[in-house]
């Protein structure tokens, strides 16, 4: 066990990576799926391991193959990174458990043990991201983890889903060269790409320019990959014609795991080196932040298609996160990364509601979906905790982030309110999304008939509500995501106050 | 630090940009890909001409010799697995070109974008 515990950092990504090329060779119907969801609880498992380690406020290092840093490759755990693990092999386990009805359905037999190697490559390089302390590193598995995730979305029954994965492709790539580009221009300068090396000698460089427009490729090419408004005109088609269940996967935590980048370079290695940086940041970030949270909230408001409308609500939540993050305080730093736990919550909660609707109902376009609450009674229940929770109903997840937000925004003064008015207006328009959803399933009558009552599988059915439960028991005692945000916000801010 | 000392870096920054209009300008997918694999080249470009020392040599070293400058081979490195994935990144789009030539009959966006529409 002490060798094991040694290892620990690296093993979320060793894990998957060397079960993916195995599970391909699982051909018998079902065994693929029973590998990879073993897999994913294992690394979820091992992401536990680590958060106890988080919250006992050691960061984990690791020097790979024992070579020291800043010549060997490291790796480090800290609050954000194991938050973030969490979110994502807990996101990839559950997803994979509620999700093997769904996939049966939507992708042929065949098909699915290279699906699910696929799926496991995406495990494995956003863990990757989340562990490694070095920039290069990072490149490459971000690259690993968003080839295979443009292989999960063009496994879509839907053709549409090809043209859209086609974008995805086209604006990730760009958006991982621009990060390459900002680390070359980093490396010119400094000579090393060890993030807590880089910090240190950045103070020794006399011409800030490069690193300047370094920060500026590195931010605009991460905040493509994080689907920042107006950056983000990939993801609604993505997430729509991807299948349901890598839908739950990706919407969860694949755009965050982009945002951990972005605060892990802007914080923690350009802060205290740029001058007013800091203010650069803000400045650049918060109007995107606000215009994102009501455009994107606005769009969803008139969108016919459920699924489409909730990828629409994802956009408006990267807004809120980025609008905690760029108030630079404490206070908004941790509304920030509570708010990436308390997002993944419900969003799973809302996507595998509708990954059950969609094993009853044909389409997901909201007329179709009349009276469909008196057929699947249980599932739209999930939905509606999960919508709730979207909104911020107190007692559930939801609110515990927008409420660190709001204080964190009455810290300005004056000008605060406006922000408070702005995430105020956002969650109105939520409700009145999410109400949409629910007027029309519950009130209005389907035009066949009287049906019966025909649910989800009983599997899916239970891990919804899990997540769904999930999102009230972290709404009344939110003391695991207040803590490690708390712990990733001290480190992201460091000296500052 | 004369204009024409920089000259990788402006045919870094040009190719570049020839590269990112072809990706957004274009409406044919391959031609596309092609803007995007110029685009992802030029950044290639910019990793190999900074690890280039003046006079530097390959970093081997050399009986009698104990005065040699090396250029960096770190960026080259780096370089070689960025090609790897640029090449795999082209590949998987080329993929999904066939698969959309095959379900559209068209590869080009506008048509798509009408097909799409009816």
């Amino acid at each position: 066990m002490t060798i094991l515990d040694a290892h620990l950092p690296v093993l979320p990504v060793v894990v998957p990576m060397l079960i993916a090329p195995l599970v391909i060779m699982l051909r018998p119907r079902g065994l693929a799926w029973a590998a990879a969801t073993a897999t994913s609880s294992m690394a979820f498992l091992i992401a536990m391991a680590l958060a106890a380690g988080a919250l006992d406020g050691e960061a984990q290092r690791y020097a790979l193959g024992a070579w020291a840093a800043p010549y060997g490759i490291e790796l480090s755990v800290d609050s954000f990174g194991a938050l973030l693990l969490l979110i994502l092999t807990g996101a990839s386990t559950l997803a994979l458990l509620a999700g093997k009805a769904s996939l049966d359905q939507q992708l042929e037999a065949d098909r699915q043990p290279l699906f699910l190697s696929a799926w496991l490559l995406v495990l494995a390089g956003l863990s990757g991201i989340l562990i490694s302390a070095d920039a290069f590193n990072i490149f490459v598995f971000m690259e690993i983890s968003a080839l295979a995730s443009y292989i999960l979305v063009a496994g879509g029954p839907d053709r549409r889903a090809m043209p859209a994965v086609f974008k995805y492709l086209i604006m990730g790539t760009i958006g991982a060269t621009f990060y390459l580009i900002g680390i070359g221009l980093v490396y010119m300068m400094t000579g090393t790409l060890n993030l807590t090396d880089i910090q240190v000698r950045i103070q020794d460089v006399s011409d800030l320019r490069p690193i300047l427009v370094a920060a500026g490729f590195i931010t605009v090419g991460l905040g493509l990959k994080a689907a920042v408004f107006p950056l983000h005109v990939w993801l609604p088609n993505a997430y729509n014609f991807a299948p349901h269940a890598a839908t739950v996967f990706l919407a969860a935590c694949a755009t965050k795991v982009s945002l951990y980048i972005l605060l892990s370079f802007d914080f923690v290695v350009f802060q205290q080196n740029l001058i007013g940086h800091e203010m650069q940041f803000a400045a650049f970030l918060m109007p995107l932040a606000v215009l994102g949270i009501l455009a994107a909230s606005a769009v969803a408001l008139f969108e016919p298609n459920i699924k489409r409308m909730l990828a629409f609500s994802s956009v408006a939540q990267i807004g809120y996160i980025l609008l905690g993050a760029s108030m630079v305080s404490l206070l908004g730093m941790t509304a920030s990364l509570m708010h990436m736990f308390n997002h993944a919550l419900a969003k799973g909660a809302l996507f595998m509601a509708v990954m059950c609707l969609a094993m009853r109902f044909p389409s997901l376009e909201l007329d179709a979906l009349a009276g469909a609450a008196k057929r699947m009674p249980w599932t739209m229940g999930a939905f509606v905790v999960g919508g709730l929770s979207l909104i911020g109903i107190p007692g559930t997840a939801g609110f515990t982030s927008k409420w660190y937000l709001i204080t964190a925004s009455m810290e300005f003064g004056g000008a605060g309110w406006l922000l408070v008015a702005v995430i105020v207006l956002g969650s109105l328009m939520a409700v009145a999304y999410i109400w949409r959803v629910v007027e029309v399933t519950c009130f209005r009558q389907p035009e066949t008939g009287p049906v019966e009552v025909s649910e989800a599988p009983r599997l899916m059915l239970t891990v919804t509500w899990l997540v769904a439960l999930a999102n009230v028991y972290f709404g009344l005692s939110p003391w695991l995501q207040t803590r490690l945000a708390e712990g990733g916000a001290r480190m992201l801010l460091g000296e500052m106050p | 630090m004369n204009l024409l000392g920089l000259y990788n870096y402006w045919v870094f920054a040009v190719l570049l940009m020839i590269g990112f209009y072809a990706v957004v300008a274009k409406t044919n997918l391959v031609k596309k890909l092609m803007g995007l694999s110029l685009f992802q080249a030029a950044v290639f470009l910019l990793y190999i001409t900074m690890g280039k020392i003046t006079g530097g040599t390959a970093p081997i070293l050399q009986k009698g010799v104990s005065d040699a400058v090396f250029s960096n081979p770190l960026p080259q490195v780096l370089i070689l697995t960025a090609i790897v994935v640029g090449i795999s990144t082209t590949a998987l789009g080329l993929g999904i070109v066939v698969r959309i030539q095959e379900e559209y009959g068209s590869i080009d966006e506008k048509d798509i974008q009408e097909i799409d529409r009816r």
